[in-house]
């Protein structure tokens, strides 16, 4: 009896914890790494120091005012012709190319013709090759672009460089990209999460306040929508908004629009706010509706019995008891608005486009994946701080959903 | 005393309230009948709006069955969200149980961790995953899309059998043991029934998770793992037909089927914790 007490102890420890275990490694190797790696991708660029091991050594002692000494040409040539035969030389140019734009094709070039040529001057005969190798902006490109790890692209991220004195400066006006698009981001997400605010607190206060079979009905025509694939919600302001759609139809149906002057309501930023704010709608609705219905209603009678009016009974008295729904809806709607992809870049056009769309950009199409990951994690460190902030002033455990 | 002004105000909200719940659903139902649209036309026709028989017809719903990359996303969707659930359900159940132990050492940290995938945003998810899945081989392959979407789907589940757990009592478990029930009947017999429903709720959940998600699809997919959401997406993009209205549709009924049986499950959840 006393072992058995004993073994039911132990196991009172263990077996909890062995249950949890598996999902715990599960998420670990499926979420965690994958965000690490996603971090190392943003510091770790050794494709240019593979390539050129010797080539960097020597220029390692470059005072970079001056043309470099014969000995890096010879080591450069040499290395040129290899990274040719391995393939690489490819992803080696665009690396430099990002740094110094417009040498994508002088790697290539000058790798094909040095093959098996034979010559004693070696920088006459690059320069004669390809005249940018007589240009320090060149080197300077290579020798920056072959650090293993770099701050490149969190510089580039957040639209800074190094200058020629290494000194951190701004891009010219022309390239700046980045902040105006988490600016851009940030005052969408607020926008949107005020939209939903001002549709959703009335829709879940109207819930909380009718008989139990009418909210019934009435949660229905809000979890539709909240399980209705995003895909499908999308498309459908698509349709409803678009030049020859629903909406511009009734429009000029009712003579409020001319035929000729039809509203441009899609493929810009207004066709991104409201698809936004519809799809974001129920995350306000429902963590706001699951506090609504625990405030009592004898409440707002108490107030309403010492002789304050309505209006003053639920400013003083209900919408306090509500904000932490109202904290709760905002938090949810706010981050799913920082990171939001698929309904931009379907209904936002180019005006209607977020950060996020840089990052897919950045993945698909330019294959930057050192710069996409270095904006993913600026964006990420941003969800971080909304996070630490919502638990230093509301309570992260306030946070549910219905 | 109810005067004009409290009227008009009272008016006022009731607008405000009737025109928000028509913002949610009147675009959903507005593509229904668009999608039996005899003509390729993303609008009402005059026949459509006589009601005229001839202006309706199916042929959007024949191209999907007749479109073999349709079918081949409907078979993908369904097949990565089944594994991607029954993943998320194993291991998420097993993991709210455990939490629920009232001497669960770190529970909060634990739990935190557990259900950060759901709280990061999915582009952010979507790019590590690319990077790392593809650098161990399971880019373009439905093993990475099940193993993505069991992340993303997990922390439903432990939300979903947590909830039902909340106020079991645990000393149930002790007084079977000590009848003589091995740790596992004890739990097929005692903890299963009570948890069944939020067990169910979580799969549904977790299912959905993945028969939505796009973004993990379109970095990590290949063509051969073409999702609805996928081809939807390339649909809309590329040259929109009113097939993509049809398929939404028929994705907004499996929506509603879903819901219900979400709703019946926590009847029924509500029932066994009330004891009846």
């Amino acid at each position: 009896m006393n072992l058995r007490g004993q073994g039911n102890g132990l196991g009172q420890r263990i077996i909890p914890v062995g249950l949890v275990l598996p999902l715990v490694a599960f998420i670990l190797v499926t979420f965690v790494i994958p965000l690490a790696t996603m971090v190392v991708q943003s510091i770790h660029d050794p494709e240019v120091a593979d390539a050129f091991p010797r080539t960097l050594a020597l220029l390692a002692d470059w005072e970079d005012s001056d043309l470099p000494s014969p000995d890096v040409y010879e080591a450069m040539a040499v290395e040129l012709v290899l990274s040719r035969e391995n393939r690489s030389i490819g992803k080696v140019a665009t690396r430099v190319n990002r740094i110094e734009s417009g040498t994508r094709s002088v790697f290539a070039k000058t790798a094909r013709r040095l093959e098996g040529a034979d010559t004693t001057d070696m920088p006459a005969a690059m320069i004669q090759i390809d005249t940018r190798w007589g240009d320090v902006a060149l080197w300077r490109a290579i020798s920056e672009a072959g650090q293993r790890y770099t701050a490149r692209h969190y510089l580039q991220s957040i639209d800074l460089e190094r200058g020629l004195d290494g000194g951190i400066r701004s891009v010219s006006e022309d390239r700046r990209i980045y902040n105006t698009l988490y600016l851009r981001t940030v005052y969408v997400s607020l926008a949107v999460t005020l939209l939903c605010f001002l549709i959703g607190y009335p829709i879940a206060f109207a819930i909380s306040s009718v008989s139990d079979s009418l909210a019934k009905i009435l949660l229905v025509i809000v979890l539709v929508p909240f399980w209705t694939s995003l895909l499908v919600r999308t498309t459908s302001w698509l349709v409803l908004l678009q030049n020859q759609g629903v909406i511009n139809d009734i429009l000029v149906w009712i003579g409020l629009v001319d035929d000729g002057s039809r509203l441009a309501l899609v493929h810009n930023m207004t066709g991104t706010l409201i698809a936004m704010t519809h799809v974001l709608l129920p995350f306000m609705i429902l963590p706001l509706y699951a506090v609504m219905r625990s405030i009592p209603p004898v409440y707002m009678r108490a107030a309403a019995s010492l002789g304050a009016n309505p209006l003053q009974a639920f400013a003083r008295v209900y919408f306090p008891q509500s904000l932490p729904g109202v904290s709760a809806g905002c938090l949810l709607v706010f981050i799913l608005s920082l990171g939001y992809y698929i309904t931009p870049a379907l209904v936002g056009g180019a005006k209607g486009q977020l950060i996020s769309n840089m990052i897919a950009y950045h993945i698909q199409t330019s294959l930057n994946w050192g710069l996409a990951a270095a904006i993913s994690v600026v964006v990420l460190l941003g969800v971080f701080v909304c996070y630490f902030l919502f638990d230093r002033w509301v309570g992260i455990d306030k946070l549910k959903l219905g | 005393m109810p005067n004009l002004g409290w009227k008009c105000g009272k008016a006022a909200y009731v607008t405000v309230v009737a025109l928000g719940f028509g913002f949610l659903i009147l675009p959903l139902l507005v593509i229904i009948p668009l999608s039996f649209n005899v003509e390729p036309y993303f609008t009402f026709t005059e026949g459509m709006l006589r009601l005229d028989g001839d202006a309706y017809s199916l042929r959007w719903y024949r191209s999907i069955l007749e479109n073999p990359e349709w079918r081949a996303a409907i078979g993908n969707s369904f097949f990565i969200g089944f594994f991607a659930a029954a993943l998320a359900t194993v291991l998420g159940t097993l993991a709210a149980m455990g939490l629920s132990h009232p001497k669960f050492p770190f529970r909060e940290l634990v739990s935190a961790f557990v259900i950060s995938p759901m709280v990061t945003p999915v582009i952010i998810v979507a790019v590590g995953v690319f990077f790392f899945y593809s650098a161990i081989g399971l880019g373009q392959t439905r093993l990475g899309l099940i193993l993505a979407h069991a992340m993303l789907g997990a922390p439903f589940v432990v939300i979903t059998v947590s909830a039902t757990l909340a106020g079991f009592d645990h000393t149930l478990l002790r007084a079977a043991a000590s009848l003589g029930a091995g740790p596992l009947t004890a739990f097929r017999r005692i903890q299963l029934p009570i948890i069944a429903p939020g067990v169910f709720t979580g799969a549904l959940f977790a299912f959905a998770a993945s028969f939505d998600e796009v973004v993990i699809v379109l970095f990590l997919g290949g063509v051969d793992q073409r999702t609805i959401p996928r081809q939807m997406w390339s649909g809309i993009r590329e040259e929109i037909s009113p097939t993509i209205l049809a398929i939404a549709t028929l994705l907004i009924a499996f929506a509603i089927m879903v819901l219900l049986a979400v709703e019946l499950l926590q009847k029924r959840g509500k029932k066994i914790h009330e004891g009846k």
